[in-house]
């Protein structure tokens, strides 16, 4: 093998590396509050049967978990227009993340709230908190819990998808090393390096979100 | 006037008729025994007077807040009624103290501060107070009992409904919690207990209620009850405990 490393060559373009990593954090974040909440409404809708919602998030999730995510993104960025639903390549990429993460997670958080024992719903009940006290205070939480681990790596997954904006153009980290390399022609080297990010940004997520899931759900120390 | 009052109610469940006319009058400070065997309607009892379950004709009436069959918004009823139930039913994400002050800072708006005195008082009350920063998983069965019973007492009740609250609980802590029982019936709480310890209910009940088949069969004081029961049915129940 006569290959001569050059990671110095990639390291010459930290600013679009650091930039694309930035992007790429930011819309997971967007991508993953946004999703989640979805997901807690989605998940409220079809928990209590609540119609029409019930049946219209079924029909959602069922849509979202069935086709790829990246003709979802091109869908949203090629196909609206033509009804004149016109988006940047960002806005594009943001609604196409927290539509699919709200499609997964309402199907996990809904298995959270279905597991609820009926003795926490009778409690609440005796103390006389009204209905939505009673999911907010007492059914939510422990929910939320039981199925974080599950949202964490569904988050990760998603976090690892948004690679698939730069396909639109969003210049993202995966943007960033396809625009690297092809400057400097250092494939290897420029993956390589991008592959260390995204797999320390999924373990840098996951550790992120288990501890919020400890210190802000749970409110244990 | 009784603070609790109970009229000619009924309850089905479908085509099964858990309560056929239930009368009972409860006075203010009076500890109550419901006994029975295992679907003779008194848990249903108990659990219709704080509206968790529905029933279908007939009245319930707690210090002048009215139900009325198939009512829904019970919220009045149960500030004036508190529970605790066989399974604790804790909430497993707050700490005792939380556990404590979540029904006061939410539906009585109470301040954080003023919350948080309260349930120290009430977990001092039940003998944990060095607890409140406790969560459930790390508390014995019956400290979880114990806290949610501070937790009940907290909203300040007129009644405090008892569902057998010691039968899940093992044999060496059912005494700690039948003593918290005892001081607040000591304090003039209007207690209704359904429960399966007759020697407890011997000590210190005011009166007991044996249901039979959806019916109150036989009432009255729990030492002449226990000692002269008039129906061969509470004489058969008494004989299957003993």
């Amino acid at each position: 093998m006569s290959y001569v490393f050059d990671f110095p060559a990639v390291f010459e373009h930290t600013d679009a590396l650091l930039a694309g990593t930035g992007r790429t954090l930011a819309l997971t974040a967007i991508g993953a509050v946004a999703g989640i909440a979805l997901g807690i409404v989605g998940a409220v809708c079809r928990a209590w049967r609540l119609a029409p919602f019930d049946r219209l998030f079924a029909v959602y999730v069922e849509l979202i978990r069935n086709t790829p995510f990246l003709v979802q993104l091109f869908f949203i960025f090629f196909g609206l227009p033509a009804i004149g639903v016109q988006m940047n390549e960002w806005q594009a990429a943001i609604l196409a993340v927290i539509i699919n993460l709200g499609a997964y997670s309402t199907e996990i958080i809904r298995a959270g709230i279905e597991a609820t024992p009926k003795g926490q719903i009778e409690a609440a009940q005796s103390l006389a908190l009204n209905r939505l006290q009673t999911f907010r205070h007492v059914v939510l939480p422990p929910a939320l819990l039981k199925v974080w681990p599950a949202l964490c790596s569904q988050v990760v997954i998603v976090m690892l998808g948004t690679s698939v904006c730069s396909q639109i153009a969003a210049e993202e980290l995966t943007f960033a090393a396809n625009f690297i390399q092809s400057r400097n022609f250092r494939a290897f080297e420029t993956y390589f390096i991008v592959t260390a990010i995204y797999f320390l940004l999924a373990i840098g997520i996951r550790q992120l979100m288990m501890q919020i899931g400890r210190r802000l759900i749970a409110r244990r120390p | 006037m009784a603070l609790v009052r109970i009229d000619a109610l009924h309850k089905h469940f479908g085509s099964n008729h858990v309560l056929k006319g239930i009368d009972l009058d409860i006075e203010e400070g009076q500890v109550i025994a419901l006994i029975g065997r295992s679907g003779s309607g008194k848990s249903t009892l108990l659990r219709t007077i704080n509206g968790l379950e529905s029933f279908d004709e007939g009245c319930i009436e707690v210090d002048g807040e009215r139900i009325h069959p198939h009512e829904t918004d019970l919220r009045a009823l149960r500030q004036k009624v508190g529970m605790v139930f066989q399974q604790f039913n804790l909430f497993p994400h707050l700490s005792a103290g939380q556990n404590v002050m979540l029904a006061t800072r939410i539906v009585r708006k109470m301040p954080e501060a003023e919350a948080r005195e309260l349930a120290k008082a009430m977990l001092l009350k039940v003998g944990l107070q060095d607890k409140f920063d406790a969560f459930p998983d790390q508390l014995s069965g019956g400290q979880q009992q114990r806290v949610a019973i501070a937790r009940a007492l907290a909203m300040q009740p007129r009644v405090l409904l008892c569902d057998e609250i010691t039968s899940a609980l093992d044999p060496e802590l059912v005494n700690e919690v039948l003593a918290v029982v005892k001081d607040l019936a000591a304090e003039g709480m209007t207690l209704i207990m359904v429960t399966h310890e007759m020697r407890f209910a011997r000590e210190v009940g005011d009166k007991l209620v044996f249901m039979y088949q959806g019916r109150v069969h036989e009432a009255g004081d729990p030492r002449e009850v226990f000692a002269n029961p008039q129906t061969p049915e509470l004489a058969a129940f008494i004989g299957s405990i003993n």
